[in-house]
């Protein structure tokens, strides 16, 4: 993965020829981490929109996380682990399952197009997975346009100031 | 009355509990009565203005009652549910406490109002309410009471903010959370958020903005929704301390909704059922993930 930041336009004036969307990623360090690696190694061609953050487990990945993405930004979102049955941990997976579909719907009934969220299972060994769930993340999340409806800390006074 | 009377002044004679949490007349209306001494015992009350759940009083959180270990606390028939989160929690002791049940057949939805209960006046929580008996209690006191009037019609307002557009959705909860001035009185009076040091606290790192602007009213409002799915039971009470009237009844019902739909799970009085973010079943649906 590219750690170069897209560098067109940005904000309500960034028609969707120019809008280069950016997604953050929240991965699992045991299965979606590797199999991003694997797709590096192996050379596989991706958008370069998206960053990555590495977890422990699905488990870990607070809902706090995607709303401070989206304050701090992030036009898309994706969240991504083990196949369910093949968590390090037995059972994260399972819970954050069942946390983020509760996270889904309150994110639609708040207003937020919870299109902006992906979610997959990605394994070690589905690199080419990988490189699928980033491009069509991506090129939904160009599709959609910036995310506008949320309120973003936009200045670098109010990151001094919170953060 | 006086049963209710007679029961906390014998709890106290008989050294059961150290603390009888009730209801007696304030200045306005109706407000938490703590008695500790059984001569205390003659100002308790119950009737349709009392709308506080006091099992926010049996949360450890509650620092200032640390004295009163063991506590009796007058309950109605939704109150239990939040005793039975606290229990299948771990955060009380079934033994430390004693729970008096009075037959509810629903309560105003402001301690300061009198008069009889009408569909206008009734509690939102009561009008949906089918509980006219309290579970899991130690006593039960009281006449059997009629169902209460109305309909809350919660749900239909659900059902009018999702046939709208998400950006209309959106500018509506702008509108609601633009006003928070972050009190925390939602928290504050919440049963179920007993955390030590609240996450909204927490400084470094600052994970949701204290001041009372737009973007940290959402994070704080999103998560604290958030933390309460599957846990809520509905009382309604951080609506009622709102001082801005900001329809958080409304998210937490909506979260009601999808873990009744999804996760089969129902706010119940008994301890005994896990709740629904704290357990999983193998073959949940996950029709949303790729």
């Amino acid at each position: 993965m590219s750690n170069q930041a897209p560098s067109a336009a940005r904000g309500p004036s960034a028609d969707n020829a120019t809008f280069e969307p950016r997604i953050v990623a929240f991965v699992c360090n045991w299965c979606t981490y590797t199999g991003a690696d694997l797709a590096g190694t192996s050379r596989i061609q991706m958008a370069s929109n998206v960053r990555i953050l590495r977890l422990p487990c699905t488990g870990r990945i607070d809902p706090l996380f995607v709303m401070k993405a989206f304050e701090r930004g992030a036009d898309g979102i994706i969240v991504s682990g083990c196949h369910p049955g093949d968590c390090h941990y037995i059972v994260g997976n399972f819970h954050a399952r069942r946390r983020f579909r509760v996270f889904r719907e309150l994110l639609d009934f708040l207003g937020v197009d919870p299109e902006r969220i992906t979610f997959s299972w990605v394994s070690a060994s589905e690199g080419g997975k990988w490189a699928q769930v980033v491009n069509d993340t991506t090129r939904r999340i160009r599709e959609m346009g910036p995310m506008e409806s949320w309120p973003r800390a936009s200045t670098a006074l109010d990151d001094d100031l919170h953060g | 009355m006086k049963e209710l009377q007679d029961l906390a002044r014998r709890l106290l004679l008989e050294g059961r509990v150290d603390i009888v949490i009730g209801y007696q007349q304030g200045p306005r209306g109706v407000r938490p009565s703590f008695v500790t001494r059984p001569e205390q015992a003659d100002a308790l009350i119950f009737d349709e203005r009392c709308v506080h759940n006091l099992v926010t009083y049996l949360s450890p959180r509650r620092a200032h009652l640390a004295a009163w270990p063991r506590r009796a606390v007058v309950v109605k028939g939704c109150d239990t549910r939040a005793v039975a989160v606290l229990l299948r929690e771990s955060h009380i002791d079934r033994e430390d406490i004693v729970l008096i049940g009075l037959r509810c057949g629903g309560v105003h939805r402001s301690a300061e109002a009198s008069g009889p209960l009408t569909a206008e006046s009734v509690a939102f929580r009561c009008a949906d309410c089918s509980i006219r008996e309290p579970e899991l209690v130690d006593h039960l006191l009281g006449d059997p009471r009629p169902a209460p009037p109305g309909n809350s019609r919660l749900a239909e307002r659900i059902g009018q903010l999702e046939s709208m557009s998400h950006e209309q959705r959106r500018e509506f909860w702008n509108n609601e959370f633009s006003r928070c001035i972050r009190c925390h009185a939602c928290r504050q009076v919440c049963p179920m958020c007993y955390c030590e040091r609240c996450i909204a606290d927490k400084t470094r790192p600052r994970w949701i903005e204290s001041s009372a602007h737009l973007r940290g009213n959402t994070a704080w409002n999103m998560i604290r929704a958030m933390h309460l799915a599957g846990r809520c039971v509905g009382c309604g009470e951080c609506g009622r301390a709102c001082p801005v009237g900001i329809p958080l009844g409304l998210l937490n019902r909506k979260l009601a909704m999808v873990v009744d739909e999804h996760f089969d799970y129902r706010a119940t009085d008994d301890p005994e059922v896990p709740g629904p973010l704290g357990s999983f079943r193998s073959d949940d649906a996950e029709e949303f993930i790729v």
